[in-house]
């Protein structure tokens, strides 16, 4: 009984893992979904019942904690930022970061401070919550 | 002033299999039995990195009796899914090369290698969620 809880929630853990490491790659349901082994719709509900949230919507939410990061870490500029981490409009990325974040790129990378902790702990405590 | 403790000599994480525990830290990522003993009421089962015996991992199964049944249910779920906290962070002299190894060797990488400010790191997970860092440090300034 349990083990199959386990086997399920390693199996969700896999697709999460995938979305933090191969987030600048066009992920897709479909393709996450064969990374757990199981339906694009039992992944769906499974996800979310495993982590709380839907795995869309943590894909997103790792993309801008990225850019995040980016526009922070480094000089470039917003544009190749957001084909960096995996958005494939300028328009798409603005509009998710602003109603994620709250404010613009821009806005965000001026006022933002670079942290010196191991880039796991970056993204597990950095990426813009979507509970509670 | 008074505290006299010189080492962190210990650590344990939570393993759901102590045999694929041992094929994964010994085989997959080159770390050395230490101890691996049955004491009737547990296996005593520590790995070290090579050359390194002073510093142990226990790879401890959890459930009854230090355990309660449902207690050690939770932790296997909240283990499962990445949440238990279980983690190792360990240093190399190349972590390019030390990542390429282990994706060779079929180990899931939570991480690509980065470049950052402290050296280069990268991250994988165990086959039942804990998580492991390895990084190649700079000399702290």
């Amino acid at each position: 009984m349990s083990r199959a809880v386990e086997e399920s929630n390693r199996a969700m853990l896999r697709a999460r893992d995938a979305m933090d490491r191969a987030y600048a790659e066009p992920l897709d349901i479909p393709a996450l979904a064969r990374i757990a082994h199981v339906s694009e719709a039992h992944f769906i509900r499974t996800f979310r019942a495993t982590f709380g949230e839907t795995p869309h919507r943590y894909l997103q939410r790792r993309r801008v904690e990225r850019a995040m990061w980016l526009l922070v870490e480094t000089e470039r500029d917003v544009t190749d930022i957001c084909f960096a981490v995996g958005f494939s409009s300028l328009g798409t990325f603005s509009r998710t970061f602003r109603q994620i974040v709250g404010e613009s790129p821009t806005g965000f990378r001026r006022r933002a401070t670079p942290t010196n902790v191991p880039s796991c702990f970056t993204k597990a405590w950095t990426r813009p919550i979507s509970f509670g | 002033m008074g505290m006299t403790m010189n080492a962190i000599s210990r650590s344990q994480i939570y393993v759901l299999d102590q045999d694929e525990a041992l094929d994964f830290y010994v085989n997959k990522l080159g770390m050395e039995v230490n101890t691996d003993q049955d004491l009737g009421f547990m296996r005593w089962l520590t790995v070290n990195l090579p050359g390194d015996p002073e510093r142990e991992i226990l790879l401890e199964k959890p459930g009854p009796p230090a355990l309660d049944p449902a207690t050690a249910e939770q932790v296997r779920e909240l283990l499962t899914k990445g949440a238990l906290g279980g983690y190792l962070f360990m240093t190399t002299d190349d972590a390019r090369k030390t990542h390429e190894d282990l994706v060779a060797k079929g180990v899931e990488i939570t991480d690509e290698p980065t470049e950052r400010p402290y050296g280069i790191d990268f991250g994988i997970r165990d086959p039942f969620g804990n998580k492991i860092r390895i990084g190649q440090m700079f000399p702290r300034a």
